[in-house]
């Protein structure tokens, strides 16, 4: 894909509070679609799909009082495009200490696009064990899907053209919260 | 990344760390059920052993095995090497068979640089002759942080044949790289002076084991290579045992969090007495584990990308 230019104009789409906002949304939902998010774990796709989890687990541990297991998922070696690309450094991979066997995985990522690291995820998550259902929550949703997926809680959805680029920071990794829209015409 | 792995000083400090970051993440993926990960479908990794080896060859097969590559073993008894076949020819024949990574151990020092001009796949050095070990090395540094938590500043002694020992050349370059302060330890006619100061500025050499042993983090005991000795190194074995072999006796000189390694093979009783070697301090089988999880770090770093 493309990268626009790092001199590019951005615009800033959400930030703050607003982000916080968002992610209290997708926890409300997730309670909701759950029925109190029983037998549920967050499963964090890295780099910033792990934090997200940590805040929608802590959000709903502040709504509800319940306790949901997070852990996170590195997708790397199952990547499709692990050989168009330079070698990835891998991330971690940490289930929680119930495994996740019989329970409903939702799958946390920061930015859904094509889809592919979903399906990568799926296939990662197939050799660790054999979740009773398997749910896709992100924070933003940026279209151009390539692949037949589609996320159950999504904090924003973002139209884009394929030459623009959305990137997420997150105070945890980058030291602010943000979504920046980068590139395009304007 | 690099393309081959022929020696330990084509690592910079951040790609060895790198390697064992990797290494550290493939150990917790092989506690799994499913061990099998699929990062080098279709890719074919070709083990060409010219040289005896348990450990290294089987630790080589299990890591590209994990990976999902293809793998051809290839070792030179049985093969067209005892017709006579060169290894530039056995080299091309591996090149039209489109061997993506060749991982060579033969008894010429020199083989891995020769053979990597020859095969557009990477070449990993898996021990020629008396020059390197890499991967050993690799492993002994990824031991080393795992049980003592760090590399930096740590004080290793690598005790014995240094002269004929690969492994020793490859520490002494990796772990010099990673800060750590290597003291070599043996009898004047096992340390080659010249080729120590060619490796590394910062390595200290010491002809007494008993003054080493009470500041050493980790004491990496090699193997007496017999097979190698043409001359008489030392005056029997019972006298380098005493002067340089790990008993119990010396074992206590340690301090209280010091480890002890051995790349094996042992000869339990010369360099290493047994209840040395199957005491808690000793990393001999843990070195092993921890072989397919750095072979794997290796191949995937080297295959994996475009």
């Amino acid at each position: 894909m493309a990268q626009p230019r790092a001199d590019a104009p951005s615009k800033i789409i959400l930030a703050g509070s607003d982000l916080h906002r968002v992610v209290d949304r997708i926890a409300h939902q997730i309670l909701e679609k759950t029925s109190g998010a029983t037998g549920t774990v967050l499963l964090g796709i890295p780099t910033r799909g792990v934090p997200l989890a940590h805040r929608l687990a802590a959000r709903i541990h502040a709504f509800e009082g319940v306790e949901i297991p997070v852990g996170s998922l590195d997708i790397t070696l199952y990547r499709d495009d692990l050989r168009l690309n330079a070698t990835r450094a891998l991330g971690k991979t940490e289930l929680p200490a119930g495994g996740i066997d019989g329970l409903r995985v939702i799958l946390v990522d920061d930015v859904l696009f094509s889809g592919r690291s979903v399906r990568a995820a799926l296939d990662a998550l197939k050799d660790l064990g054999r979740p009773s259902s398997v749910q896709l929550a992100v924070l933003v949703d940026r279209g151009h899907r390539q692949l037949p997926i589609r996320a159950d809680y999504v904090g924003k959805n973002i139209p884009t053209a394929l030459s623009e680029s959305v990137k997420v920071t997150l105070t945890e990794i980058d030291g602010a919260d943000e979504v920046k829209l980068i590139g395009g015409l304007k | 990344m690099i393309k081959h792995l022929r020696s330990a000083g084509d690592l910079d400090a951040a790609t060895a760390t790198l390697i064992l970051d990797t290494a550290a993440e493939m150990a917790a993926l092989s506690g799994r059920e499913v061990k099998k990960l699929p990062a080098l479908r279709g890719r074919t990794v070709v083990n060409l052993f010219y040289e005896d080896s348990t450990r290294t060859r089987i630790s080589f097969e299990a890591a590209a095995k994990r990976l999902s590559a293809d793998v051809i073993n290839f070792s030179a008894k049985g093969s067209s090497v005892s017709k006579g076949e060169s290894l530039k020819d056995t080299a091309l024949t591996l090149q039209a068979m489109g061997a993506d990574a060749v991982v060579i151990r033969h008894s010429a020092s020199g083989a891995p640089h020769r053979l990597s001009n020859w095969v557009d796949g990477s070449v990993v050095n898996a021990g020629d002759g008396t020059h390197e070990h890499p991967t050993q090395a690799l492993l002994d540094a990824y031991t080393m942080r795992s049980r003592l938590g760090r590399l930096d500043g740590l004080k290793v002694a690598v005790v014995g044949d240094v002269l004929h020992s690969r492994v020793a050349r490859s520490n002494v370059l990796l772990l010099s790289t990673l800060g750590a302060e290597v003291t070599l330890v043996g009898p004047p006619t096992l340390i080659p002076l010249d080729v120590v100061a060619a490796l590394s500025k910062t390595t200290k050499v010491s002809y007494d084991l008993d003054s080493v042993l009470p500041d050493s983090d980790v004491v990496m005991m090699l193997r007496v290579q017999t097979e190698r000795m043409q001359d008489s190194f030392f005056p029997s074995a019972r006298e380098y045992s005493r002067r340089y072999g790990l008993d119990v006796t010396r074992m206590r000189k340690l301090p209280e969090h010091a480890i002890v390694m051995h790349p094996g093979p042992m000869n339990r009783g010369m360099e290493i007495a047994p209840e040395v070697a199957d005491s808690p301090r000793s990393t001999i089988v843990e070195q092993v584990a921890n072989g397919v999880s750095v072979r794997m770090a290796v191949l995937y770093l080297l295959l994996g990308g475009k």
